[in-house]
């Protein structure tokens, strides 16, 4: 391997840091470390709206960065969590919440599985009860009560 | 035969509902600002830094707030069309210049010119968090009342603008002016 060539590959490993940095620079996180755990937890609650499958917290999307910057300054000026989650579904409705609310809108959502549920249990109990009651509630006729005996001692005399 | 019937049926309704599904865009997020007051700013302008804008600036006028960057591939798309709307008279259009750098937002209206009566400046995206914006481009009509009447994500293009901007427009200019 020649001199430039190993000059050239330890450049390339300096590129990420690079990258790295400029990220860094772009997001300054605060510097008090209640504010910066209160962000971790809240930004893990709500969606980046530019990149829909990521969380807040996830998502390297300008838009989530400068979300977070907002954030940290309500923090910073003493707002509660609930106020800030106020503040942004004011803006930009209830999307944002990974955690969708229980209001008459997302009653399905939330209820339907355990309708499902119960109407499935319903059915299945329904279902075994009448296959009991088909079973038990069957007397024998007489002709089929001698047919049966008679092969009962038919298999008897096999068996033996 | 009942039997047979009913799977078939839900199975029927679920293709109903995956079908429905299919034809939504799953980034048209609803607004939650439309019909409510068109949140105040007050910025500097793009062309001249001295002079700033006000959403108040337009009371009484039918207004259109158009979000576009010098970054955003499909504002380039849309910015032809803008010189048609802007020409027809049916409103004024404001730009905000979203999260860009002077330089190149001034260079990109030198290249493809300017359909805008002014852009305002919002480098560090703050204003546009009040207007909810995820994805440049965004319009919004505002009415004479400043109030939001219609947000549209993505480039208005003229199917957009003659099927949704503009009725919308024409309807909200025919309006007295409300408070």
């Amino acid at each position: 391997m020649t001199r430039s060539s190993l000059l050239a590959l330890l450049l390339l490993c300096l590129i990420p840091s690079f990258a790295m940095a400029q990220v860094q620079e772009e997001e300054r996180p605060s510097d008090d470390p209640v504010i910066e755990a209160r962000l971790a937890k809240l930004s893990r609650e709500l969606r980046c709206l530019q990149c829909q499958n990521q969380t807040l917290a996830d998502s390297p999307a300008g838009l989530a960065a400068d979300l977070r910057r907002e954030i940290r300054a309500q923090m910073k000026a003493g707002k509660s969590d609930q106020e800030i989650v106020a503040f942004l579904t004011q803006r930009y409705g209830d999307f944002i919440l990974y955690k969708p609310r229980v209001t008459y809108t997302t009653y399905l959502l939330w209820f339907g599985p355990f309708v499902l549920l119960l109407g499935g249990l319903y059915v299945l109990f329904r279902y075994i009860k009448q296959r009991r009651d088909s079973i038990l509630e069957q007397p024998l006729s007489a002709d089929e009560r001698r047919r049966a005996e008679e092969l009962l001692a038919a298999s008897g005399k096999e068996t033996v | 035969m009942l039997k047979y019937l009913i799977p078939l049926g839900l199975f029927l309704v679920l293709v109903v509902f995956l079908a429905i599904g299919l034809t939504r865009d799953p980034h048209e997020i609803p607004s939650a600002l439309v019909n409510k007051p068109a949140p105040t700013f007050r910025l500097p302008q793009l062309k001249d830094e001295t002079k700033t804008f006000s959403a108040e600036d337009m009371q009484g006028k039918v207004w259109l707030l158009n979000v576009w960057a010098s970054w955003c591939i499909a504002c380039r798309e849309e910015h032809e069309y803008l010189f048609g709307y802007a020409k027809s008279g049916a409103a004024p259009i404001i730009g905000l210049n979203y999260k860009d750098r002077r330089e190149d937002a001034l260079a990109w209206l030198g290249e493809l010119g300017d359909p805008y009566q002014l852009s305002a400046v919002d480098f560090d995206g703050r204003v546009a968090i009040d207007y909810g914006v995820y994805g440049a481009p965004e319009t919004y009509v505002i009415d004479k009342g400043g109030t939001i009447r219609l947000k549209h994500v993505g480039p208005v293009t003229p199917d957009v603008w003659s099927q949704k901007v503009l009725p919308l427009v024409q309807e909200l200019n025919r309006e007295g002016t409300t408070r």
